[in-house]
């Protein structure tokens, strides 16, 4: 069901969303975003080695918190505004749980907008990719 | 590690210059690859009855999506797939590079059958200090994605930390 303004407060979580991409993810990831950095898909590559494994896209995980905000507004509205910062490397194989809660909710010129607070979780809790997104409600 | 970075006239200098206009095309097929890509389930980034029943025109962008790369071989960047000489870079002499972050404004739908005009330029230059790698040098870009019929419909700041 899409979402309207009136079906969710501040202080609201979104519903978490949960991943684990694996080398494969990550290959069609590449294909998909046309990012073919070996540090994301090929163990053999030196910065890969050095790690001692290949890591997970940014833009992955950037991605994977559109996905988050995208699932919950199911299209009854759009995305104004997503950011996030990269704090940490992840792992492939690893699950990241996404996540956020609502900051605000406000209108503005005849439109109605919520802040979103987002992070993607890894195992141990840490918030390695910490963001923020508007979104406008169509009703 | 660098000792001390400085911002020079001619580092300054490349600040707001605007690169050559690239062509991005969105498709059906390049939604649906992106949207593969990330792990979607949701039907109106695959089926184009799903997407005209939400209310798009076609298969519509997911976010953090902003076209394919059109890649031609030796004027591409092999790794990354976009345009290899998108506007005047920043001498700056730094060897290690990290990604800050990205922010992407969108103003208007995205959708496949859409083809973008991509510009970039370097907005802003600033040191910061960090405690693991001493001065860093922030150097933010900015990209400005125009459709066929002129309307700005996205803008995206991204951070690259230099060091």
């Amino acid at each position: 069901m899409p979402l309207t303004y009136d079906g969710f407060k501040e202080g609201d979580a979104i519903p978490e969303l949960e991943k684990s991409p694996g080398v494969t993810q990550l290959v069609k990831y590449a294909a998909g975003g046309g990012d073919f950095n070996p540090l994301h898909h090929d163990f053999a590559f030196p910065q890969s080695k050095a790690l001692g494994s290949i890591i997970v896209h940014g833009r992955f995980k950037y991605a994977a918190l559109g996905e988050l905000v995208s699932n919950w507004l199911d299209h009854g509205g759009r995305i104004q505004k997503l950011a996030c910062q990269y704090r940490g490397m992840d792992l492939p194989e690893r699950t990241m749980t996404l996540g956020g809660t609502v900051k605000r909710k406000w209108e503005e010129n005849g439109q109605k907008l919520a802040e979103l607070e987002l992070y993607a979780k890894n195992e141990e809790g840490k918030n390695t990719t910490p963001g923020s997104a508007i979104v406008r409600l169509d009703g | 590690m660098a000792e001390k970075i400085e911002i020079t006239d001619e580092m300054q200098a490349a600040v707001g210059i605007e690169s050559d206009p690239w062509p991005y095309e969105v498709t059906t097929t390049s939604v649906r690859a992106f949207a593969r890509g990330v792990g979607y389930t949701d039907r109106v980034y695959f089926d184009v009855k799903a997407a005209r029943a939400a209310g798009y025109r076609s298969l519509p962008c997911p976010p953090t999506y902003l076209g394919t790369p059109v890649f031609i071989p030796g004027e591409s960047n092999d790794t990354f797939s976009g345009p290899r000489n998108s506007g005047p870079g920043v001498k700056h002499g730094l060897k290690n590079v990290l990604d800050g972050g990205t922010e992407t404004e969108y103003l208007a739908d995205i959708c496949a059958g859409d083809t973008l005009t991509v510009t970039s330029k370097v907005a802003d230059l600033a040191i910061r200090e960090s405690k693991t790698t001493g001065q860093m040098l922030i150097v933010t870009n900015e990209t400005t994605f125009t459709n066929q019929d002129g309307v700005v419909v996205a803008k995206q700041r991204g951070q690259g930390l230099f060091y």
